[in-house]
């Protein structure tokens, strides 16, 4: 079924007793081609990719609980490809395009907003840094902007500009970089991953995986053994857990980052903007919620929860920024359990095992990979060849001293 | 969250810093690991869901480095230690 | 305007009028009034507009719950969005204003929307607005943008104040209702430290809104009378206004006290409001239970309320929200609210009850299978549509609605722990489950215990049992109370209408909605939620998740615990984020870290800028400098003509002794000092395990075991932890003890060819070339025995000392530098003029030690010994960091001497495109060198060592500067180092 705004009125005025169930819950098959594990943003992505631009049939998702349910459902929806380094940049910004036609491509309405996002400066050590950063980006196709003090002032006038214990001195902005709608995405992936044929198992968790001379047969699942040519985990946090059924231990660490919302508000801020002098970021909603972060809890977790002193951190750092955010409330916490990776960068590669392949370590910033994520593992799955995107996402790469380290923080995972 | 310190008692976690695995401790000797050994001990990580001892450092207070026994699924602590009585117990010396 | 349907009875005091205004009109109210009690006794019902549709609203309820009545409340820069008036407390002169509608709140523009309503269905943005792909941005988003959102903000500076509080106790009883005084008072009895926590500004809970006896007294008279008891215990601390909002772990939680929102504005010197951060060894949950609604057709209009709320104005407020009501229930606590009501000479025309039989209820027109189907009354209630138990429908004419579905334990603290309730059958509610936080008891009308009795001996069983587990006796004698039982028969939703019947009131999620989802398999409980949106307004679904979950049950026909539930997050109810952030705001965000010489920088008009946490002098302009670039140039121009001072304290300063302190360094330095001879310093370069450079600094040895190491100012908290790492957790048998003295000492460099000059007037001892060589370090005494450090070293390329004394004389010292200079015309130089001589004298710094290089990149490859272990030391032999083509440290010079560069800049080949492949690095640092007259840079570059001599741009596409450049050694001054030795 083909989503329009006609389709809408069409349905508005019969009832709308033609909407069909967005996708099937079908009983797993005996054996697959590919077994994607993890339902969230990057495992719907895979497969919607292995099927659309790759052509491969006979996949299934295998999903411990519910579709989009992991960090795909519990991020604050920023994407952007602003990064530094020579092994991020170009695979960012392949998401960022693949996001540009993302809706059309998939055919739901993610709300794919591109209103900018800008980094504030603070020092002028800060300014070279993201000058360094801005030209980076724009040798590797991106957008990139410097603003100074008042162009920042201009667009957002009630900033602490005035009595700022660091003051704003500019920002860089890309204007690309915005939100999407979170959960959206991870629909939309999965109703055009069902559309073309692909399996997607909820409630069905990964127990075990049977490896035969080196080479994967299939996994083991709260329902039943399922077969497979091929596996790929993408379950982010859990990683460890997981790829601990193959006997890898992983460069990362799970560690929980909360994520807050506010009551709804009418308009005020447009883009996304993030305090270089505090740990704090922030967004607006379409339906005017101000979606905010900051700094991770910092210890290993599980649990999907944090403690009081970040969500205290992260207030001070929007009243810094903001002093008018006093009488907003907060809504609500919650928390999701990031892959901190030992450089804070992604592997996206094969592993010991034939057959077996692994996508992780996205840190904070799995979000915004989600499309190239999908699309490179799909390519990765499909021909045993890394995207061209995603050829320094290697799990050797620390063997090598090729660390793909934006913030300089070596191989301490809550550092980055 | 609140650790209660060998030597000072019960004292809010926000004192603390936190590295990671207590692994950390059993650093190989540099001139003789192999550069696989030296590999594992800098990136991996067992990174359990369950029972974790790691080290936190008091920096907030007497600057003692701790292995915490803590559950990373309910955060539930059940042991604290002074890291150097387990770096001792581990064999570490000079 | 007269209050038309204030009542008698109620906690408000008649004496005393209090003027408000809603939407600019007057009126009159009490003390002990919510704005929403005030509102209703002056007839007014309307308060507020929905979401989505806009439809109008008056309040559902009496409580924090509450999903319609919201307000903008205050004015200017206090104006407050989202106000729910139904816990806003009058204060003489308060002023409200409706919000989310224009032009006004009874005719509002985008009202239109309701009428589209049909288009409007859950999710239907998600299939539409697609083409073209520009239009997203251009046209749809701005124009949902603008309708969405509740409130507005004035964008004006929170004039407020407000605190953080810490508390520590025994027993935290989080509601001070039936159940929480009873607890409260059997703990306090048996001595246990108590924290009695209500959101409300009276406490006991549904005493004051019910009309039946505690013992010998009414509810809310035995609450006074346990209140005062608490008050004389000093164990005990009874905190109104107060709203236990997050469970932590291991006993913390976090509480909002609103001090001062019952005034018009703080009281001098009071906050707003305070965080409180509890710890406590138990917390006992006795929150009490939210009545939920039946969503019917058309529920939502203004005078529809809750049945417990209509009593509860009525019984505590005064306050009849109708004169003509009518009781939807399936339950008898519906019932309750007739009699009260009807005991009130309020007319109550009918009862309408889903249940066939129980008792009829005597002298009203009580229906036994029967459903209110439809409403009547476009901005308030005019009449409902009743289907009788033979399927008659009539209209009876009513003006207000109680509606009761049953209450539901208020479980959402018990799952901050991500535990999930259990469902009870017999109360047709959730109770709270297992693996919630440790600890956290519950007891009343939270745990499923529903009538006041249980209410009161489960809070005092509960209570005995925590006091018991920490060794104490706690009997306790309980007052008689009622103990009806639940009766309920749930009905969920009333079926067969075609119109919308409204869950989730403020975010417009009707039954239609939660079907679509289920036709459309968003079935799991989470996908309905972030489908619909039910449960995500302001109310957190506090009275309409339950039913939503109830309905998708019966969809799906499966069992509703086998349904599942969301989970409840923190907060429990929304929190000022000025009460979170507390006083680090401003300028005192964070904290300053003040050097010795900043009182006398500051006389001398200095500009200071923000290094970390420091305040360092950037610059000291003189009388006539017009730009920062003047007094930089005359800074270092006199520093390298005759002597600059500045103050260098900031640098981290850790104290390393014992006998195995040379071993030690060696470990955790790439390069050796335990050769380093006793009075002589050594630069240090430190790695990570990672072989990435972590820092540098210079450390001296001032005794056979007694070591003074310095580090970078960004980095000495982090080498120190690094350093006690080492020390306790791998070698932990060393003879070596470390203490931070950063702070301990005052510091000033001393550099130029008169600085031995100039120091020789204050030191005591011979500091000849002799005496004290380059790189020489020793204990001294200035002045005439003050005791001091004096090292010769140098950062400026310059003849230089560093010379340290107690941080106490760091001001005199200053001074004293300045008063002996004045003969060489010393200048005091700043962070800017340090960075122009280092660049100069191409000492990494900043920019270049970013943690994302090597000894290598920096040219410093042959520092790292590989004779000896050290800290990153293994891992800098991988190929990754040995590649011949790799970053090295180079500098950089404009070929026309006139032309600028910039930091950030890029390095391309001459006439190469511009493309990530031709990329050959960046400008690390750039200063303008008056030396050279020119702008000179470092930077890294690939190959670089091989490039010294050669030309390529330096391109800056964010400034639109490409400029041909040299590339050079970066020792751009002395390099033969002539002058640090002189």
């Amino acid at each position: 079924m083909r989503y329009s705004g006609f389709r809408v009125i069409a349905e508005a005025l019969t009832g709308h007793k033609g909407w069909k169930p967005v996708w099937r819950d079908p009983t797993p098959q005996p054996d697959y081609d590919y077994i994607i594990v993890g339902g969230g943003g990057h495992g719907l992505a895979t497969a919607y990719y292995l099927a659309k631009e790759f052509k491969q049939a006979r996949i299934a998702v295998l999903e411990k609980g519910y579709l989009g349910g992991g960090n795909v459902g519990r991020n604050t929806t920023i994407i952007r490809s602003n990064y530094l380094l020579d092994g991020n940049e170009p695979f960012y910004e392949f998401s960022l395009k693949l996001w540009e036609g993302l809706e059309q491509d998939f055919n739901y309405n993610a709300m794919v907003s591109q209103r900018g996002i800008m980094n504030l400066i603070h020092t002028d050590a800060q300014r070279d840094a993201f000058t360094r950063r801005g030209n980076g980006m724009i040798l590797h196709g991106a957008d990139a902007v410097l603003l100074s003090r008042d162009e920042v002032k201009a667009i957002y006038p009630f900033l602490n500009f005035d009595n700022a214990r660091f003051p704003i001195k500019g920002a860089l902005a890309q204007k690309r970089g915005g939100t999407v709608r979170h959960d959206a995405v991870a629909w939309g992936y999965a109703r055009g991953a069902d559309l073309r044929g692909v399996d997607l198992i909820q409630n069905c968790e990964v127990t075990g995986m049977r490896i035969e001379n080196g080479k994967i047969r299939g996994v083991e699942t709260s329902r039943g053994f399922i077969g497979a040519k091929k596996v790929g985990v993408a379950v982010a946090g859990s990683s460890s857990r997981v790829m601990s059924h193959a006997g890898m231990r992983l460069p990362m660490e799970s560690h929980v980052l909360q994520a807050f919302v506010s009551e709804g508000l009418k308009p005020l801020i447009d883009g996304v903007m993030t305090f270089g002098a505090g740990h704090f970021y922030v967004s607006q909603s379409d339906k005017g919620g101000l979606v905010f972060g900051g700094d991770i809890d910092g210890y290993n977790s599980y649990a999907q929860r944090g403690n009081l002193p970040v969500i205290e951190d992260v207030a001070e750092g929007g009243m810094a920024l903001m002093p008018m955010i006093g009488r907003a409330r907060l809504l609500r916490t919650w928390g999701g359990i990031m892959d901190m990776s030992m450089d804070g960068s992604p592997i996206i590669d094969k592993t010991g095992v034939e057959g077996l392949y692994f996508n992780g370590g996205w840190c904070y910033g799995g979000f915004k990979a989600t499309p190239a994520s999908g699309w490179c593992f799909a390519h990765l799955l499909a021909t045993d060849q890394p995207h061209k995107t995603a050829t320094a996402y290697r799990f050797d790469r620390f063997a090598k001293g090729l660390m793909i380290d934006e913030k300089g923080q070596g191989a301490t995972p809550n550092l980055h | 969250m609140i650790i209660n310190h060998p030597i000072l008692g019960p004292r809010d976690a926000q004192e603390f810093v936190y590295l990671g695995d207590a692994s950390l401790i059993n650093r190989p000797d540099g001139l003789t690991a192999s550069p696989a050994e030296m590999h594992d001990y800098v990136y991996l990580r067992d990174n359990p869901a369950g029972l974790h001892r790691e080290l936190w450092y008091h920096e907030q207070g007497d600057r003692s480095w701790l292995v915490v026994t803590r559950n990373t699924v309910t955060h539930e602590i059940t042991k604290v230690e002074m890291a150097r009585d387990v770096a001792r117990s581990m064999g570490r010396s000079k | 305007m007269s209050q038309s349907h204030r009542i008698g009875g109620g906690q408000i005091d008649r004496t005393q009028p209090l003027n408000f205004t809603f939407d600019g009109k007057s009126f009159v109210g009490h003390p002990g009034d919510t704005l929403a009690s005030a509102l209703l006794a002056n007839g007014v019902q309307l308060m507020g507009r929905s979401f989505k549709y806009h439809r109008p609203r008056g309040p559902l309820s009496a409580g924090s719950e509450e999903p319609n009545a919201l307000v903008e409340l205050r004015s200017g820069a206090r104006q407050e969005p989202n106000t729910r008036a139904t816990v806003a407390e009058l204060f003489d002169g308060l002023q409200a204003r409706s919000q989310n509608r224009w032009p006004s709140l009874a005719y509002d523009a985008l009202s239109i929307n309701d009428r589209l309503n049909s288009f409007f269905t859950a999710g239907f943005y998600y299939k539409t607005f697609m083409w073209p792909a520009a239009f997203w941005e251009k046209l749809y988003e701005p124009i949902i943008r603008r309708a969405a959102g509740l409130g507005s903000m004035s964008r004006l500076e929170d004039p407020d104040d407000y605190d953080k509080g810490f508390l520590h106790c025994d027993l935290l009883i989080i509601g001070a209702g039936p159940a929480g005084l009873m607890a409260a008072l059997t703990a306090g009895r048996a001595g246990l430290r108590v924290v009695l926590a209500d959101e409300d500004f009276r406490m006991g809970g549904r005493l004051n809104a019910e009309t039946y006896a505690v013992g010998d007294h009414s509810g809310a008279d035995w609450a006074t009378a346990v209140q005062s008891e608490l008050v004389s215990l000093p164990n005990v601390r009874l905190m109104t206004r107060t709203t236990v909002v997050g469970a932590f772990d291991h006993g913390i939680y976090s509480a909002v006290e609103r001090v001062s929102d019952h005034l018009p504005t703080p009281l001098a010197g009071k906050p707003r409001q305070t965080l409180w951060r509890i710890y406590t060894a138990h917390a006992l949950l006795t929150g009490g239970a939210t009545e939920r609604p039946i969503p019917f057709e058309n529920n939502d209009r203004p005078g529809i309320m809750l049945a417990g709320s209509l009593r509860a104005y009525a019984n505590r407020w005064g306050v009849a929200a109708g004169d003509r009501v009518a009781i939807f229930t399936n339950n008898d606590d519906g019932l309750r609210s007739a009699t009260d009501l009807q005991s009130k000479g309020v007319d109550v025309v009918a009862v309408i009850d889903s249940r066939e039989g129980g008792t009829l209820l005597p002298g009203i027109r009580h229906l036994r299978g029967a459903q209110v189907i439809d409403s009547a009354g476009r901005l308030g209630l005019k009449s409902i549509t009743v289907r009788g138990p033979n399927g008659k429908v009539e209209t009876i004419s009513a003006n207000a609605l109680g509606v009761s579905g049953g209450w539901n334990p208020n479980v959402n603290i018990t799952s901050h722990h991500r535990s999930r309730p259990d469902w009870r059958d017999d109360i047709a509610a959730f109770v709270p489950g297992s693996g919630g936080p440790a600890n956290l008891h519950c007891a009343g009308a939270a745990a499923g215990h529903m009538s006041t009795h249980a209410a009161l001996k489960s809070g005092a069983e509960a209570a005995r049992h925590i006091a018991e587990s920490m060794g104490k006796q706690a009997p306790y004698v309980l007052p008689v109370a009622e103990d009806a039982p639940v009766q309920i028969t749930p009905l969920w939703y009333v079926p067969g209408g075609k119109g919308r019947a409204w869950i989730d009131q403020q975010n417009d999620v009707t039954v239609k909605d939660i079907k679509l989802a289920h036709q459309e398999n968003f079935t799991s409980v989470e996908h309905m939620k972030r489908y619909t949106t039910l449960g995500m307004a302001t109310d957190q679904g506090k009275t309409g998740n339950v039913i939503g979950l109830a309905l998708m049950a019966e969809l799906t026909g499966q069992s509703i615990p086998a349904t599942g539930t969301t989970i409840y997050r923190p907060p429990y109810t929304p929190v000022a984020m000025g009460a979170l952030a507390g006083r680090s705001r401003g300028k005192e965000f964070k904290p300053f870290r003040l050097t010795p010489s900043h009182k006398w920088a500051a006389e001398q008009g200095a500009i200071f800028v923000e290094v970390g946490n420091w305040l360092r002098t950037q610059w000291l302009p003189r009388p006539g400098e017009t730009t920062w670039r003047q007094s930089v140039d005359r800074e270092v121009l006199q520093t390298r003509k005759s002597v600059g001072i500045c103050d260098v304290t900031t640098l981290g300063k850790i104290d390393i002794q014992g006998t195995d302190a040379g071993l030690f360094l060696d470990r955790v330095y790439a390069n050796t000092f335990s050769t380093l001879p006793v009075g002589k310093c050594r630069y240090g370069l430190m790695l990570r395990e990672d072989g990435m450079v972590f820092d540098d600094g210079t450390t001296a040895r001032m005794a056979e075991h007694e070591y003074v190491m310095t580090t970078t100012t960004a980095n000495a908290v982090t080498v120190f932890r690094h350093l006690e790492f080492c020390r306790q957790c791998l070698w932990p048998d060393l003879d070596v003890q470390l203490i931070s003295t950063t702070e301990a000492w005052a510091q000033y460099s001393v550099a130029g060819p008169n600085a031995r000059n100039l120091l020789a007037k204050l030191v005591d001892q011979d500091i000849s070339d002799a005496a004290f060589p380059y790189m020489g370090a020793g204990n001294i005494t200035v002045c005439g025995g003050l005791r001091a450090r004096l090292f010769r070293i140098s950062f400026s390329g310059e003849l230089a000392y560093e010379i340290a004394v107690p941080t106490r004389y760091g001001d005199a010292l200053i001074r004293k530098l300045v008063e002996v200079g004045a003969e060489f015309d010393a200048v005091v130089y700043g962070t800017e003029t340090l960075g122009v001589m280092r660049i100069e004298k191409g000492h990494v710094a900043g920019g270049e030690l970013n943690g994302q290089s090597s000894a290598l990149n920096m040219g410093l490859g042959k520092m790292v010994s590989k004779k000896k272990d050290s800290i990153g030391m293994a891992m800098t032999l991988r190929e990754g960091l040995n590649q011949p083509g790799g970053l090295r440290l180079v500098g950089v010079r404009p070929v026309d001497p006139a032309a600028s560069i910039s930091a950030g800049s890029h390095f391309l080949p001459l006439g190469a495109a511009p493309t990530a492949e031709n990329d050959g690095g960046w400008l690390t640092s750039k200063v303008f060198s008056p030396h050279l007259g020119c702008d000179i840079a470092l930077g890294y570059l690939k190959a670089g060592d091989q490039k010294i001599g050669t030309r390529m741009r330096a391109v800056n596409f964010l400034t639109q500067v490409d400029t041909e450049v040299e590339i050079v050694s970066p020792h751009f001054f002395d390099p033969e180092g002539e002058r640090l030795r002189a």
